[in-house]
Parts: C-alpha cells; sequence; structure tokens
C-alpha cells in the first residue's frame, strides 16, 4: 500500500468524524461506538484529507505549515496505514 | 514527523479523574418488546417519571463541556419519545457522535427521515426478543418483513447496516440461520452477543445459559460464515463472561470513562449500576453533571484501587482489568467489592463453574429447560433484584 501516487486524494469515510476535542488536547475519529485518540502528526495528516487535496498538496501543505522537509514518505506511511484501518478513503 | 498514533487513549501519568467520554442516555423504559434477557432494572415499573425534553438537553449540554463525544440514544425503545429529533439535533449542533440503539419497531421512513437531517451518526438495529420475536424471523414471518424493511431504509438513508442479535440457549443452535436471514437483510456488521447476566438475564439464567458444546459449535459456524464473506460482512461473536477465566475490564474501571442516564434522571457508572447496594445514586434533577461525575460519592466508590479486597489488591492484573465487573460481583456474591467470580483467581470462582455445570446438564436433559419458566420483562412482573445468596435489596 506504499505505492500510492501523489494525485490520490485521501477523505474521511462518511460515517466518521474527525474532530478537534478540548478536553483531551487532541484530533480524534469518532466511528459507530468507538473512538480514536489521534497524535499530533496524525491530526495534522488527518485534518487535511479533505477528498479534494492530493497526496501531494497535504505534504506540500504540512512542509509548509511546519517549516520542516522530507515528510513525503511518513505521510504517505501514514496515510497507507489509515486506509489499511479504514480510517481513511480515496476519492477521484 | 512520525506517522505513529495513539490507537487507545494513553493512561493518564497522575490518577487524574478523566472527563466522560461516552455518555449513555436511557431515555425511556417503555419499550413494545418483553425480552427476557433484558438489562433493564427488574424494577423498572416503579422507577419514577421520564425526564422531560429541557432536562434531557441540558444534560446533553453539561456532558459535553466536561468532554463527552460519544453518545448513545437507548432505552427501553427511543423511538418511543417524541422529541428524539429535538435531542438529537442538539446533541449534534454540541459535536457529539451520535449513536441510536432501536428495535427499529416505529422507524418509519418520516422518523428516520428527520433523524437523518438533524444529524444522527449511526443506527444499530437490535434483535431484541429472541425467543418470541427470533420464532417468527427464524420462521420468516412477519416479523422479517418488518426488519427487512427497516433495513432496507437504514441503507437507503446512507447509514451502515449493523445489526445486533443476542444469544443465549435458546436460540444459538440458530447461528447459522440467523447469519444467513443477516445476510439477506444486507447487514455489514452483525454481532452475535451472548447475553450477559443482568436484570432481567440474571432472572432467566438458568434458563439461558448456553452450554460450552452449543457456544463452540456457534463459533465455529460464525467462523466458517466469517470466511466465506470476508470482505463483505464483518461478525463479533462476544462470549458469556461466564465462560472465561479472566474478568472483563468493565467500563475500563467504573467512573473513567462512561456515564448512563437512566430515563428518571439517576445517573450511573455504568448502565446495570442502579442495582449496587447503597450506592446512593445522583440524580440530573438534582446536579449537575460536572458534579455528579466528579464530586458524587457513587462515581468515586469505584475508582482507583482502594476499594479492591484480595486477590485483587495484590494481583497484577489489577490495573488491566479492574477486578472486572461489580454488578457481577454483587449478583453472585452479594458484596460488590469481590473480585468478579468469572476470575479463576476469585476464591467464589465455583459460583460461576456451578452455574455453567447446570447449563450442561440442562442440555442434556430435553425437559431440564422446563424447570425455570421463563420471566418475559413486563410491568406486571417487575421486581426487586435478588442476588444469588437469597438477599434482596431495596
Amino acid at each position: 500500500m506504499t505505492d500510492l501516487a501523489d494525485s490520490v486524494k485521501p477523505a474521511i469515510p462518511s460515517g466518521l468524524k474527525l474532530q478537534w476535542e478540548p478536553a483531551q488536547d487532541a484530533h480524534v475519529l469518532l466511528y459507530p461506538e468507538g473512538m480514536v485518540k489521534l497524535n499530533g502528526s496524525a491530526g495534522a495528516i488527518m485534518s487535511r484529507c479533505d477528498g479534494a487535496r492530493t497526496l501531494a498538496d497535504i505534504v506540500a501543505d504540512l512542509e509548509r505549515s511546519y517549516g520542516l522537509t522530507g515528510l513525503a514518505a511518513d505521510v504517505r506511511a501514514f496515510v497507507a496505514l489509515a486506509l489499511e484501518k479504514r480510517w481513511l478513503e480515496l476519492r477521484e | 514527523m512520525s506517522g505513529g498514533t495513539q490507537a487507545a487513549a494513553a493512561l493518564p501519568a497522575s490518577p487524574a479523574i478523566g472527563p466522560p467520554l461516552w455518555l449513555l442516555l436511557e431515555l425511556t423504559y417503555r419499550c413494545p418488546l418483553h425480552c427476557v434477557f433484558c438489562y433493564n432494572p427488574t424494577d423498572f415499573a416503579r422507577v419514577g417519571p421520564e425526564l422531560p425534553t429541557d432536562d434531557w438537553l441540558r444534560v446533553l449540554r453539561e456532558a459535553r463541556a466536561l468532554g463527552a463525544v460519544q453518545l448513545g440514544l437507548s432505552g427501553g425503545e427511543p423511538l418511543l419519545r417524541e422529541d428524539l429529533e429535538v435531542i438529537v439535533a442538539e446533541a449534534h449542533a454540541l459535536g457529539f457522535y451520535i449513536n441510536l440503539i432501536t428495535s427499529g419497531i416505529g422507524l418509519t421512513r418520516t422518523r428516520i427521515a428527520a433523524l437523518k437531517a438533524a444529524g444522527l451518526d449511526h443506527i444499530q438495529l437490535s434483535f431484541q426478543d429472541s425467543t418470541r420475536e427470533m420464532n417468527d424471523f427464524l420462521s420468516s414471518t412477519r416479523t422479517f418483513e418488518l426488519k427487512a424493511q427497516v433495513a432496507a431504509l437504514i441503507r437507503e438513508f446512507g447509514y451502515p447496516m449493523v445489526l445486533n442479535v443476542v444469544l443465549h440457549r435458546l436460540n444459538i443452535d440458530h447461528v447459522a440461520e440467523i447469519l444467513a436471514l443477516a445476510e439477506a437483510l444486507g447487514a455489514q456488521y452483525v454481532e452475535l452477543a451472548n447475553t450477559q447476566y443482568y436484570g432481567w438475564a440474571w432472572r432467566n439464567r438458568e434458563q439461558l445459559l448456553p452450554s460450552r458444546a452449543q457456544l463452540e459449535r456457534a463459533e465455529a459456524v460464525t467462523q466458517r460464515f466469517r470466511e466465506r464473506v470476508a470482505g463483505r460482512m464483518q461478525i463479533y461473536f462476544v462470549v458469556p463472561d461466564y465462560f472465561e477465566t479472566r474478568p472483563k475490564p468493565c467500563m475500563n474501571g467504573l467512573g473513567s470513562v462512561f456515564l448512563a442516564i437512566a430515563p428518571d434522571g439517576i445517573a450511573m457508572p455504568c448502565h446495570a449500576a442502579r442495582m449496587l447496594p447503597g450506592l446512593g445514586l445522583p440524580s440530573v434533577r438534582d446536579a449537575d453533571v460536572r458534579t455528579i461525575w466528579y464530586e458524587s460519592a457513587a462515581f468515586n466508590r469505584f475508582r482507583g484501587e482502594g476499594w479492591m479486597k484480595e486477590p485483587c489488591r495484590s494481583c497484577p492484573e489489577r490495573s488491566k482489568d479492574f477486578g472486572g465487573c461489580r454488578c457481577q460481583a454483587y449478583l453472585l456474591t452479594g458484596d460488590p467489592d469481590n473480585t468478579d467470580p468469572v476470575c479463576e483467581l476469585s476464591p467464589q470462582h465455583a459460583l460461576v463453574t456451578a452455574a455453567v455445570a447446570r447449563a450442561e446438564r440442562s442440555a442434556q436433559s430435553p425437559g431440564g429447560a422446563r424447570e425455570h419458566v421463563l420471566i418475559f420483562r413486563d410491568h406486571r412482573t417487575s421486581i426487586p433484584v435478588v442476588t444469588e445468596d437469597g438477599g434482596g435489596q431495596r
């Protein structure tokens, strides 16, 4: 799954909700009768997965926002993991 | 950056009390069904009047302010509340993820459209009355047609089709048929949940507890079905606690993440906790949710490890299972501070193995199951709790 193209557009599947929870000081992903508390980097990636931006856009945005370079491999690995767990899906 | 996640909320570094992340509103004990395994209190008919709409809305606001985020709406049958759409709309505006737990009775096209518009996130369709209703269902009569219509509506409105079926001795041998019908309903997720023994199920335990052979057959059938539908359907199989050798980490420890509100406004650290003696459960009619969650004696009663007795007190697994289920400890041993007797380290584990042994004998003698009469959940039979040692309460 790590051979994701730069052009894929990851999105939060319908039925799931991503939101910032002040009480947990974290982004959480909500799904039927459950919840995943995301760490900072996972939250930063997932909150950019809106089905409109491509993987390349997301990497560029993160590198710009955090003043870093070379994030592509980590972002790609996380997106692959999240797809496997069905926290994300790909949109055309 | 690294791509890791914290799949489960990490334990806090200090024993500080976390927020009630999971809020369950039992909107009503009214229900068109009469399930023999219902976990509602067996004296539910004595429970006072239901909270009015404004109080439920206030509870939602107060709990959300503390950090509650998963919301369950159940009962009884929550569709019997005419203000369900109002409650859902407020919960949605507040940012809750909203789960409706329903038998589907009363879920018309008009109603589901209104609930969807109000922001309902998820529906779990349950098979409630699995002696009467399941018999109808298995014989493909009107009940199946009703469930099929509701299932079609659920899918049409873009919800995943999630079916919950409660298993026990009288229906567990029909798992193959149940799964085939679930597939015919277009179910994507099926939870085959064996009855746990609280409330009405406790009263009917001698008739409902399956034998080990029944359980193993049902698991094998489920596994074969799982392999056939892999990728299309997910099947969960929940074993009765009585067949385990270690207790479940019930509610992740009472007062840790879960808050339930009963129809009359009583706040509970577990939906069965109403039976526990001497807890003095607070009511949302008298106090706000913050005070109840953080300050009430009832919610602090089983926090931490100070209340534990041996063998839990010195057990290395106490931080993993929190001593198991307080309600099960109380029902079986008469003392809610005891180790959950499901644990084979409990000196009272024989209470559980004896119940299982009786189930084995009943399974072998066809007439055995008639020794006890099933008691259907009903206003006429509503009674106080009776524990294993014969002691009552209230």
